[in-house]
């Protein structure tokens, strides 16, 4: 095919035309290097070359926009997208810290973990556990914000992950000390250091209000951090899972935390029960009874399966 | 008119995209619709809500899938699992033919969630060609790539947007997901005559069409979808259609998304250039 009057390039230059691989590397890291203060592409690439030159040697200018201006584009877009996508998974931790310092850790927290996924649904999966390594990034609530996160990445998880055939109740009946069983991959198992549960569930609420009164969330980019109570420390263990496709938080207790939590870790019945009540003030002879209350618990809302 | 190859020789009329928003109203109003179209990622998780209300959409309108992460220029292999669970949505949905870009958007594994432009070049022909007909192949069902909207035009480039996406369909043998919208973007930020476009564009493959809004601003225009469709984007339309003949048609409204009602009866203008004769006929009755 000949070369066309209309073909959307510069004029020929004495560099030899980058690859197509080279080429997607180069665009990918200045489309996904953080923006500054004042939403502009940097100056600097981050091994120190100039992005106008790094710019202009793959981007032709048109009329109105240089080669740096028309990156930027695509640098802004990158920037809107992933940051939304985190604002929307996690409003409950941006509403505890406040939106400037939300802003500020998703870009960190991006810059270490850009998307491995196909879809944007995983962008937060290492949120929880990157900002329980980061406390700089969330100011004196960091405690309570990575039990805020913790629960938001859980809700993300009971939403939609898989449902598979529960156990019977014939079948519980007949579990042996060495059975092993599997949990629902929907139910999330969260021990938090505060009781934030009631928070969460009052800033999604909040949220929600606010989506549907102003079309628009996020209205508030303040640094801002009103309307949140402040809470004690003390040790909440939650249940995270899903009921008629709604997803609910129910608290639970340590020793059936443990226990559920051993199952999950692959530990048969017996092994998984006496972890349960490792370190428990339960006493010995009602706990039989408790094992039953949750088996009838567990059985009811379908939570356990065949390994 | 019926439909052609890339599109299992449907008729699909006019339809708009699946957007959450509207759930309410069309479970409980049960509008009359064409079809809608969904985007696939949307609905490829285990399980959960996202599934269960296709599934309500699935027993009462047709469904055709429209995907934004194949990346069919990157250079880096696509993610095995992204395939498999496109093909058991594709089960579910029995959507007779499936979009995505004709764009990349990933690298080494690290992801955009854009649609990044691809330079046009030999080369990215080569890599994109290979790309689609591996996904068609997999798939088993006809694949349509859509021209995207972009903001860069690569100093490597070696031929037109057209020229290069009459190579990519004819080697792959595939069809044609035709954004007239997104043609009048690139024109005006890359400064040629969006007819050039239309009236290059191979007819014989075009699956679909979809129409949109965009944003203007100072020295360019983006792809938004949050506008009502402006005249010149339908005047090319009108061109399309002249030139492909009625083709299933999507009103695409992603932000800012008004009612259903207002939805839809902006993607039924669209009737007027698909069915001229009929709205003659009806205008004469009256």
């Amino acid at each position: 095919m000949s070369a066309h009057p209309n073909v959307q390039a510069n004029a020929p230059t004495n560099q030899s035309p980058m690859d197509l691989a080279a080429l997607q590397r180069e665009m990918a890291a200045a489309v996904m290097q953080p923006l500054t203060p004042d939403e502009n592409m940097r100056a600097t690439m981050p091994d120190g070359r100039s992005t106008t030159a790094v710019a202009a040697s793959f981007i032709a200018p048109n009329s109105r926009l240089t080669a740096f201006e028309r990156l930027e584009i695509y640098n802004r877009q990158y920037w809107y997208r992933v940051l939304g996508a985190l604002a929307e998974d996690f409003p409950a931790l941006r509403a505890v810290i406040g939106g400037r310092r939300f802003e500020a850790l998703s870009i960190a927290y991006l810059a270490e973990h850009p998307s491995r996924s196909f879809t944007l649904r995983n962008l937060g999966s290492k949120l929880p556990a990157w900002l329980a390594a980061h406390p700089e990034q969330a100011g004196r609530r960091h405690r309570l914000a990575v039990d805020v996160a913790k629960m938001e990445w859980a809700f993300v998880e009971a939403f939609d992950a898989a449902e598979l055939a529960p156990l019977t109740q014939r079948q519980i009946a007949a579990l042996q000390g060495e059975s092993r069983l599997a949990l629902q991959p929907y139910l999330q198992l969260v021990a938090l250091h505060y009781p934030a549960d009631d928070l969460v569930l009052e800033l999604h609420a909040q949220e929600k209000r606010q989506t549907s009164e102003a079309g628009v969330a996020h209205e508030d980019d303040s640094g801002a951090t009103t309307g949140v109570p402040k809470l004690q420390p003390r040790p909440i263990w939650l249940a995270v899972h899903r009921v008629d496709l709604s997803v609910y938080y129910r608290r639970i207790g340590r020793e059936e935390f443990q226990t559920l939590d051993a199952l999950r870790s692959g530990s048969p019945f017996g092994e998984a029960l006496e972890a349960g009540f490792l370190g428990s003030r339960i006493p010995e002879r009602v706990r039989a009874e408790r094992v039953q209350e949750w088996f009838g618990s567990w059985a009811e809302l379908g939570w356990i399966c065949q390994a | 008119m019926p439909g052609n190859r890339f599109n299992a020789f449907q008729d699909h009329g006019v339809g708009i995209g699946l957007r959450i928003p509207h759930y309410e109203h069309i479970f409980s109003r049960k509008p009359v619709v064409d079809w809608f179209e969904i985007i696939s990622e949307n609905y490829m998780c285990d399980a959960g809500r996202p599934p269960a209300m296709l599934d309500r959409i699935l027993e009462q309108y047709r469904v055709v899938q429209h995907g934004v992460s194949m990346y069919f220029g990157s250079v880096t292999a696509p993610d095995p699992e992204h395939l498999k669970r496109l093909k058991n949505l594709v089960r579910r949905t029995k959507t007779p033919w499936l979009s995505d870009h004709l764009c990349w958007g990933s690298v080494d594994g690290t992801y955009t969630h854009d649609l990044l432009p691809l330079p046009y070049t030999w080369e990215a022909v080569e890599r994109t060609v290979e790309r689609v007909r591996m996904v068609q192949d997999y798939l088993e069902i006809p694949v349509a790539v859509e021209n995207v909207s972009s903001y860069a035009a690569f100093t490597g480039s070696e031929m037109t947007e057209w020229e290069f996406l009459t190579e990519v369909v004819e080697r792959a043998d595939c069809g044609i997901l035709f954004d007239v919208n997104n043609v009048y973007v690139s024109a005006m930020n890359h400064e040629f005559n969006p007819l050039d476009y239309v009236n290059a564009v191979p007819a014989h493959r075009v699956a679909q069409i979809h129409i949109a809004g965009h944003s203007k601003y100072e020295k360019y225009i983006l792809d938004t979808h949050d506008h009502p469709v402006i005249d010149p984007v339908w005047q090319l339309y009108a061109r399309a259609i002249e030139r492909c003949g009625p083709t299933p048609t999507l009103l695409e409204w992603d932000d800012h998304i008004p009612s259903f009602d207002e939805v839809h009866a902006e993607a039924k203008k669209a009737e007027q250039f698909l069915h001229p004769h009929a709205t003659e006929l009806v205008g004469a009755a009256k």
